[in-house]
Formats: structure tokens, sequence, C-alpha cells
């Protein structure tokens, strides 16, 4: 009789929020399948319900403590649309696009120097001892404070913009509620060039591990897929606002010049058993064909072009690397991350010279609406917030659908690669062989809070079962 | 002229005219009595019990006890802040204050005041997470209890100022709450121009005003700058949120 064995990988690690991986073996110990499993539930969509629109930007970024802004900034969008205000006045769109790209530029850097530069610099298979970010401060210590401070330089562009570093207030249905001040403009400039070379350097390092690495690149959780992201309308990447875009595999249209307001006509979403995770699929192509990837990876491939100077230029290399056809490398979402900083940290410098950020005119109001749909290009992809909203005020439907989410099956499909081509045949699991499993999922930068709305640290724990359910083997690691 | 006479607090001696309350001659004197119920313009009711201090060895509430000539008034004492602390507590506790998503946060006093006790986390009390409905059946005013701590300051400037009677204490002990003279607040005749409407009224979230919440930043709330005390909250020269 056949013997399945699965194992499992509880918690995973160096990852936003909580989750684990299952990997199916067979009888041979040939890996069948694999799964990113989501493990808990928040439930934000329930519990906003009945509260007044205009508590809903600051109730829902409390879903992450990494990307508050972008939910701060979509639900801000929504609610918009709930005022009836369909374009902000200057100053208050490009404060919030301030805080937008100071937001991406900390998460970015975040994910890339804290969490997934010990894979890069040291090996996936390296001690484990030091593969973490104590490990790079001590080995490489000027490349860690570059991290540290660059990341301090965003959070203190979400700080002048948004009130606080962390779960700010400063967006508010119809507009924002301060300016930039010359004080808070002058602090930030301050540190604006340093930044641009820091972030110059920071694309030249994971450019040059995809080069260095090109067989391991090509290779580790490469697929084919789709890709989706808001763009402007003239094709350019645009994170705060735009339509969307979708192409094939082979780069082909899918859908775009979509306004995003009409994202239920294109979108759709699976619910499957074993995970709290939705599975979003492009309506038209069906659950089974119309999955996609989301993010970094999938912006450099929809974007026609980056509107500003260095960034443009890192997007044509990058474009080149892949034969000028979309890129599917799961590893070059780093490259493709650092991209994104020089393109924010461009940005933030242009508005800073900008005197449309010392305006008064802050806020808007137009005829009441019911609905309100914000889509804007978080961190980790695009970031989507549907509510109604009935005439005395209060919410009375919410739909979430977050980065992470459009992911899902990609993130599957990633490990699952990964495990075919790494775990089959093995009788025994190292650590090592565990984090290559991570190491694809570290690939998307996962914000699992945010997708499940689950509370919790991200922990890693693999069991080995038998067919009868018996656990043979579990190895655990702490998220803390 | 009234009677001038003299009595201390905590050692400083202040001089009071006859009638005047310990609170109120605290305020003419300077010296910061902690208080929550209490705000100018409204008879005091003295139900908070924050702003409790020791009378000549004798625990009695500052807003309604009349001063006493040559009376010893303990009020900055380790004794008496233990017993501040604990009423603010029980308030955290026995409503739903989620001062993070809270438009109040910043302007509202119970807030202010826990930070000027020093409560900045859980204490020994459990929650008790009451099921309190939103009334937001007004188009310009949304009374929402969870945040209430029962000061009773609507319930006074609507039926001492107002002359409406718009709100009043409804249930007894712990299902003691604010009800509106209606099925709802949309069936009453409150105003937004109404003081008991006015920010300064109500010292927490519970009456808002519709659509304004969040509109001041960060840094620029009542309290942000400086903490509740005599000036900077509901005392005298309490000033607009």
């Amino acid at each position: 009789m056949a013997r399945t064995r699965i194992i499992e990988i509880d918690p995973l690690t160096r990852v936003e929020g909580h989750g684990k991986v299952t990997i199916h073996l067979d009888d041979h110990n040939n890996v069948d399948e694999a799964r990113l499993h989501i493990v808990e539930f928040r439930g934000f969509e329930r519990f906003i319900l009945g509260r007044l629109y205009w508590e809903v930007p600051v109730i829902v970024q409390r879903l992450c403590g990494i990307c508050p802004v972008s939910h701060h900034l979509a639900a801000s969008k929504a609610m918009d649309s709930i005022v009836g205000v369909d374009c902000l006045t200057p100053t208050a769109e490009k404060m919030r696009r301030l805080m937008h790209y100071g937001q991406i530029m900390q998460s970015n850097v975040l994910h890339f120097f804290h969490l997934s530069s010990p894979d890069l610099l040291f090996g996936f298979e390296s001690e484990v001892e030091k593969r973490n970010i104590f490990g790079i401060i001590e080995a490489y210590p000027e490349l860690a404070v570059k991290g540290i401070k660059m990341r301090k330089f965003g959070q203190e562009v979400i700080r002048a913009t948004a009130g606080k570093k962390i779960h700010g207030t400063s967006a508010i249905p119809g507009g924002v509620n301060k300016n930039l001040s010359l004080a808070e403009r002058d602090h930030l400039l301050q540190d604006i060039e340093q930044m641009i070379e820091w972030a110059q350097e920071a694309v030249a390092i994971a450019e040059g591990y995809c080069v260095d690495h090109l067989s391991l690149v090509q290779q580790f959780a490469t697929f084919n897929s789709s890709h989706m992201s808001l763009v402007r309308e003239d094709g350019a990447m645009d994170l705060y606002h735009g339509v969307l875009r979708a192409i094939d595999a082979s780069g082909n249209v899918i859908f775009d010049q979509v306004d995003y307001r009409d994202f239920n006509d294109y979108l759709m979403e699976e619910v499957r058993s074993w995970s709290y995770m939705k599975f979003p699929f492009i309506k038209r192509r069906g659950n089974l064909d119309g999955w996609y990837r989301v993010g970094p990876l999938s912006r450099m491939n929809t974007a026609g072009f980056i509107d500003t100077p260095l960034a443009d230029d890192a997007h044509q290399a990058f474009r080149a690397f892949a034969g000028g056809r979309p890129n599917q490398m799961s590893l070059a979402y780093h490259w493709a991350r650092m991209i994104e900083v020089l393109h924010c940290v461009e940005k933030i410098r242009q508005l800073l010279h900008d005197p449309d950020l010392q305006g008064s005119d802050l806020l808007l109001r137009g005829e009441r609406r019911e609905e309100g749909i914000g889509v804007l290009e978080a961190p980790r992809g695009t970031l989507f917030h549907h509510y109604r909203v009935d005439n005395n005020d209060q919410v009375t439907f919410c739909n979430l659908i977050v980065a992470t989410t459009n992911n899902n099956e990609a993130m599957n499909r990633a490990i699952t690669q990964v495990a075919k081509a790494h775990l089959s045949s093995q009788k025994t699991i190292p650590e090592g062989m565990l984090n290559k499993i991570e190491v694809a999922v570290r690939a998307y930068d996962p914000c699992l809070s945010c997708a499940t709305h689950a509370l919790g640290r991200m922990p890693l724990d693999v069991a080995l079962y038998d067919a009868a359910g018996n656990l043979l083997e579990h190895r655990v690691k702490d998220g803390r | 002229m009234s009677k001038q006479f003299k009595f201390e607090i905590d050692g400083i001696e202040i001089e009071a005219r006859h009638g005047q309350s310990i609170m109120q001659a605290a305020d003419d004197a300077g010296v910061y009595i902690p208080r929550l119920c209490d705000v100018e313009g409204l008879e005091p009711q003295g139900s908070c019990r924050v702003c409790v201090v020791k009378q000549n060895g004798r625990v009695v509430s500052a807003c309604t006890q009349p001063a006493i000539e040559g009376s010893k008034v303990e009020n900055e004492t380790e004794e008496i802040l233990g017993y501040r602390r604990d009423l603010v507590r029980m308030l955290y506790h026995e409503g739903n204050h989620l001062c993070p998503i809270c438009e109040a946060s910043g302007r509202c006093e119970l807030q202010a005041m826990g930070y000027r006790l020093g409560i900045t986390q859980a204490t020994k009390y459990p929650y008790l997470q009451p099921v309190r409905p939103v009334d937001a059946s007004h188009p310009d005013i949304v009374l929402d209890t969870n945040r209430c701590i029962l000061c009773g300051r609507c319930i006074r400037a609507s039926r001492d100022i107002d002359k409406k009677h718009v709100f009043e204490y409804v249930g007894r002990g712990i299902h003691k709450r604010v009800g509106v003279n209606g099925n709802k607040l949309a069936d009453t005749n409150v105003e937004l121009k109404d003081r008991a409407i006015d920010l300064a009224t109500c010292p927490v979230g519970c009456i808002i005003q519709k659509g304004r919440g969040f509109f001041a930043p960060i840094g620029e709330r009542q309290f942000d700058k400086k903490p509740i005390t005599l000036g900077v909250g509901p005392g005298k020269g309490r000033g607009k949120p």
C-alpha cells in the first residue's frame, strides 16, 4: 500500500506574519505537492462593520505594523469616493504620495537588508547561527548600518507626513490633515542625496547577485505566470494611483486601462479548505489558469517605463536580463524591490522640492456616495479595499484583497517547485534544505498577518507523518 | 464681598471665599486637582471621584466639598494618587476604550488623565468588554457609548444650559448608561450648536460630530504638547479641543 508522508514547516521565519508549509511526499519520498498554509484568522472585514467611515483608514491600518501606510491610504482612497471626491487637492495628493514612497522604501529595505540578505550573502544552507541580521551586522557592518539608516529615513518620511512612524492619522476622507512644514522638509532634505547613493548601491548588490548566480536565479522557483499591477495611464510604473494592467507569461496583455473601481468585473477569489488566505484569479481565465503574480517583479514586468531616470535605467537593465520577456524568476523579486527603493527615493527628492507640499488647501468634499473602492500598489503588490457605507455613515460591507493574497498561488507553486527540486528522495531533513523552502516564500516578502488578518509571529515547524497520520519526525524553529 | 479665609493644600496656604468648593478655591489659587466629571460652566456632581482628596483626614470629592477655614487638604500624596489610579483604571476596564483607533485620542481627558497618572499598560482588573450599540442615526452627531465614562457632562449641559434634556442616565448599577430622550438620537431635538455637543463637553469620544474625525494632526492635538493640568483640560481656562 502506498504511503504518504507530510513534512510540516511551522513556523516560517523571517517573513511578516504566521504561516506554515506542508510538503507531501509519496511512497518513494518524492515530493507530490507543497502548500503554504495560513493558519490564523483576524476578521477585520467583519468587525469594521458598524464603524463610522472616517474611522476606517485609522482602524484597518492596524492590520499591519510594517505596511500600515498602505492600508491607511487604500482605505482613504475608498473613503474619498464615499465623500464624493475623485481628485484631491495637489497638496493632499502629494502628501499622500510622499507618505507612500516613504512606506515602500522602508518596507522594501527592511525585507532586503534585515530579512533576505542573510540568505543572499551567506548562502541558503549556511550556518543557521549566523544566517540572520545579527550575522550581517557582524560580517558586513557597513552594509547593515546602511540598511538600518535607509529604513530609518523611510520611517522619518512617514512620520513627517502621517504624524507617526507607525499608525499615523493624516489621510482623511477627501484629503489630508496636514502639509509638510519647511522644518520637516529641510530635515528630510539633509539625507536625501545620501539615500539616492545608497539606493543605487542596493540595486547594484541585488543586480550583482542575480548576474553572479545566473544559473541559480534562472532555476530556483522560476515558473511562468501572469502578472498584474496598477500602471499610470501612459504605462509608467505608478505605486499610488493608475489603471489595472495584467499580462500573460509571454507578455501579452490580458487587460489594460481598467478602472480599478471595476476590479470585481475582472478578478475573483477562491476559498480552499486548508488555508485562511484566499486565492484570487483573473475571472475570464478561470480559477485554474487565472492565477497571477503581483509585487515588485510584476510591476517591473507590467510597467513600460519608470518616470525617474535612475530607476528607469535600472528597469531597462532588469528587462534586458530576461531578454525583454516577462521575468519569471522568484529570486529577481529582490532586484526589482531595490529598483523600487531607488524609484521611491527619487520621487521623494522630487516631492521635497515641490512647493505644493507647503500648501494649505488640504480637504475637499463632494456628493456623498454609498460605495468606495481604493486600490494602490503596496510594497508586496496590488492592494484592494472595497467598502459600502449606509446613510448613517456606518460601514455595511468590507472586502480586502491584500497584496500578499494575490501571490498565494504563486507562493504555493514556488515552494512546490523548490521542494520537488531539492527534497525529493531525501530521507532526512537538513535545516538548510528547509531554508530553501523559506527562501522561496521569502522572495515574495509575504505579509501573512495582512493577508489573512492573522496575529502572531511567523514560526517554522517541519513534521513527517506516515500515511496513517503518525508523526515520524518533527523539527521546529522558533519565530521569536 | 464673601468672607475670605485660608486653608492648606499639601502644605501650601491658599485663600478661599465662603461657599467655594475645595476645587474652586484650588483653581483660583492655581493648584490643580485632577478631575473628569467636573467642567467649568456646569454644576459639579462629584460622580467620577477622580478629584478625591483628604480634608482633615477624611476622603472627599474636591468638586463638591466646601473648603473649610484652617483645614488641611491632601491632594498629591501617594495615597491619593493611588486612589485616582485605581478609579481611572476601572473606567478603562468597564468601557471599550480603544485609544489607537479613537478620534478623540490626543484630546481625550480620560487618556490624558491616564498618562498623567502613569497608567501605561493593562492593569489587574478584568476588561468587561460590554456590547454597546453605536447610535449614528442623527445626521450630524454620533453617540458611541462604548467610550462613555458616565461623567454626566452632556446630561448637565443639555439640561442646565441647552434646556433640552436630550441626555439622561438610564439603567442601574453596572447597567447604567447614558440614554437619549427618544428611541434614538435622531428622534431628539439635539443640534450641533448645543453645549452638550461641544467637543469640550464630552471628555472622551462618546459624543462626536460626524465627518470631522482626525482633523487635528498628531502633534497638534490638545494634549500632544502639554499634559492635562490647570488651563489644559476641563478646569479654568479650558480651551477648545
